[in-house]
């Protein structure tokens, strides 16, 4: 399995209040079709790892390369056109927008990247919403459903491109264990059958459990890496 | 671009009265600016062409309170000293044009002029009954006066060929009929400063809409007034010239000063006074719709400001999903636009209904001028101008809070839920 995603020597600071040094010369190797967890003590510094290998925050040292293609150093508009075509995010917070309906929100990114027309960009968007079981609600507004459908529909917006990666931040923090699995068996399938690799931050010691691997971070540092065995597979 | 007009679209839907109220500004503005504007420019106009028919292109005259040097200055013109002549006064100067009739047929020649009309004034007192109302007799060549002030459209009764044939005839200002309670018809006893008494007879009157001609303006023959001045059949004080394009005025009146050696006054400088009127009321104009229109892009600033406050966590997914900070501008500045055309083009419209208003408002002009509506001057430079503005205000009041937006950093509002 080749490596999708690469990390050389990450290091940050946050300068306020006062100087501290929040990632420790992170190197974090991810193969591709790789269902990673990314877990650790509240204030490790998860979340800010995620941003720095999301290519949101550029304000770091040593290097980051995805898909071989070296990010660091790019311009924030070279960035966004990057994490356009292959990362796909999903929050802890759902981040729909509300006044859009559930179908837009999905189209939205896809539209943005324009290579596909309106119409095959609607059909592919449905096509995700089924795959979430959320398809009964593509023309209410966003703002109108419940939380763990707005966090289905917001999966379904990450997938719409195709991304090589999909990152999430405590996607089922907000959760409750029904919608959890739904979105595990989700992102478990999407490893598996269309070979795209998922990152996430969770404090669910399960969900953990059950992914390919798990990252344990603390202090800013990556203190373990453990392949979990899956008995499926065999 | 699209999908930033969509989104655009979105946020100006989902805050309908947000949006009216920001395009209302907008539609005050411009609509207070084409009111003002129309009409402003409409009494401009309409003064401006009372002026022109009643003031020639050019006039020439002998300006006898011109400085001229003193006969000690010509005497003794090299020696410097002292030489002192206190406030010396023109001696047997009179205001005769010398060779005046010859003057005019060279300037009928000139490929330039549309015509030139000699002529002399006297001043008059027209007695009524015990009193005596001031006024003044021009004696003319009535068809060379009409071809350069249309007299013809102004008459009111009586013709203008009846005065070629009359030795005492003359064309009265409706005005000052209506004050001596003459018509046409009518005899009138005239009297000069100098104290010759004639009794004239009033073959028509005309009317220009200008009180002050109306008022006291009378025309007759040459002759006439020659009479009535007691002077010679050479005797003229004006030669007034109309010009095939009036913009020529200023270049050419210095042209015949020089040629003729009296003084040539064009009609700029002969309504200096009104036409600085005409600057300041464009001033006006022009100060308030602008501050109308500052007033409105204040607002439109401040509803951007707060709908991209409120939309903190859009910008941030959008620009997660790979939205640059030029695209997020310009879901904004689309915004903006968006409100300034249609903020603009309903301006228009209510300033076109209320200009049309103001035109059907009744106004009068009392003596001064014979005016019963407002003239509104419908122009759609004026419209074009008003598009132009409130699109621009809307532009640099949107600028600055859209290029803020773009410049978002999301992780902030990520991290901060
Ligand atoms: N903008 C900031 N300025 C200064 N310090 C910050 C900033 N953001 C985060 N930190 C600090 O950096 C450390 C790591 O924060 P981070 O959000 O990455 O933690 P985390 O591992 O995601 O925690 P949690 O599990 O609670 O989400 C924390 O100590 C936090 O206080
Ligand atoms: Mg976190």
């Amino acid at each position: 399995m080749q490596t999708i995603l690469k990390t050389e020597h990450v290091n940050k600071y946050f300068y306020e209040p006062q100087k501290f040094q929040v990632l420790k010369d992170i190197n974090l190797e991810v193969r591709q079709g790789e269902f990673l967890s990314l877990v650790g003590k509240s204030g490790c510094g998860k979340s800010t790892l995620l941003y720095v290998i999301s290519t949101m925050d550029t304000d770091y040292e040593g290097t980051l390369e995805i898909n071989g293609m070296q990010l660091t150093g790019k311009t924030q508009n070279e960035l966004a056109r990057f994490r356009n075509e292959h990362i796909g995010f999903v929050f802890q917070f759902h981040f729909l927008l509300p006044e859009f309906s559930v179908l837009q929100n999905v189209m939205i990114p896809a539209l943005k990247l324009g290579k596909y027309t309106e119409k095959e960009i609607e059909a592919r968007a449905m096509e995700k919403l089924k795959l979430l079981g959320v398809e009964e609600h593509a023309t209410k507004r966003a703002s109108k459903l419940s939380g763990g459908q707005q966090q289905r529909v917001a999966i379904a917006r990450a997938l719409i491109n195709d991304p090589a990666i999909i990152m999430g931040d405590e996607p089922t923090g907000n959760l409750d264990s029904y919608n959890s699995q739904v979105v595990f068996d989700m992102f478990r399938q999407i490893t598996s059958e269309f070979g795209q690799t998922i990152i996430t931050v969770t404090h669910d010691e399960e969900f953990a459990a059950n992914s390919d691997r798990v990252v344990e971070m603390s202090d800013g540092m990556i203190i373990g890496s453990k392949a979990n065995l899956r008995p499926e597979k065999q | 671009m699209n999908l930033a007009f969509q989104i655009a679209k979105t946020h100006l839907y989902a805050k309908p009265r947000q949006t009216i109220v920001a395009m209302l500004g907008v539609t005050f503005g411009i609509a207070m600016f084409i009111t003002m504007v129309s009409l402003m420019t409409g009494l401009n106009n309409f003064t401006e062409e009372l002026t022109m028919t009643s003031t020639p292109d050019i006039r020439i005259y002998n300006d006898v309170t011109e400085p001229r040097p003193s006969i000690l200055e010509e005497a003794f013109p090299k020696e410097s000293g002292l030489k002192v002549v206190h406030h010396p006064k023109p001696k047997n100067e009179t205001p005769k044009l010398r060779n005046a009739f010859q003057m005019a047929e060279l300037l009928r020649k000139d490929p330039m002029v549309l015509g030139a009309a000699p002529l002399l004034t006297s001043q008059v007192f027209y007695n009524y009954g015990p009193v005596q109302l001031n006024g003044n007799i021009a004696g003319v060549d009535i068809m060379e006066e009409d071809k350069l002030f249309d007299l013809r459209s102004k008459i009111i009764t009586g013709r203008l060929e009846d005065l070629l044939t009359s030795s005492d005839g003359i064309l009265m200002g409706s005005g000052l009929a209506r004050k001596l309670n003459m018509r046409t018809g009518d005899r009138v006893v005239i009297t000069t400063p100098e104290g010759f008494t004639m009794t004239l007879k009033i073959i028509g009157t005309f009317q220009f809409g200008l009180g002050t001609i109306d008022n006291t303006k009378a025309y007759a023959n040459i002759a006439t007034v020659q009479k009535i001045l007691q002077k010679d059949q050479s005797y003229i004080t004006d030669i007034n010239i109309k010009l095939r394009d009036i913009n020529q005025a200023k270049p050419k009146a210095v042209e015949l000063q020089r040629l003729f050696g009296y003084k040539a006054e064009d009609w700029e400088t002969a309504n200096a006074t009104f036409l600085t009127g005409s600057i300041i009321r464009n001033i006006l104009t022009y100060s308030v719709s602008i501050t109308l229109l500052v007033v409105a892009g204040f607002g439109i600033y401040n509803i951007l400001n707060m709908t991209i406050h409120n939309k903190m966590k859009d910008i941030a997914i959008l620009k997660a999903t790979g939205f640059g900070a030029a695209d997020v501008r310009n879901i904004f500045m689309i915004q903006s636009l968006v409100i300034g055309f249609f903020g603009s083009i309903f301006g228009l419209i209510l300033g076109l209904f209320f200009s049309y208003l103001v035109s059907l408002a009744p106004f009068n002009g009392g003596d001064f001028i014979s005016i019963d509506h407002l003239p509104v001057n419908f122009n759609l430079k004026f419209y074009v101008i008003g598009l132009i503005f409130g699109l621009s205000t809307t532009a640099i009041a949107g600028f600055l809070p859209s290029r803020g937006a773009g410049k978002i950093d999301p992780i902030e509002i990520i991290r901060g839920q």
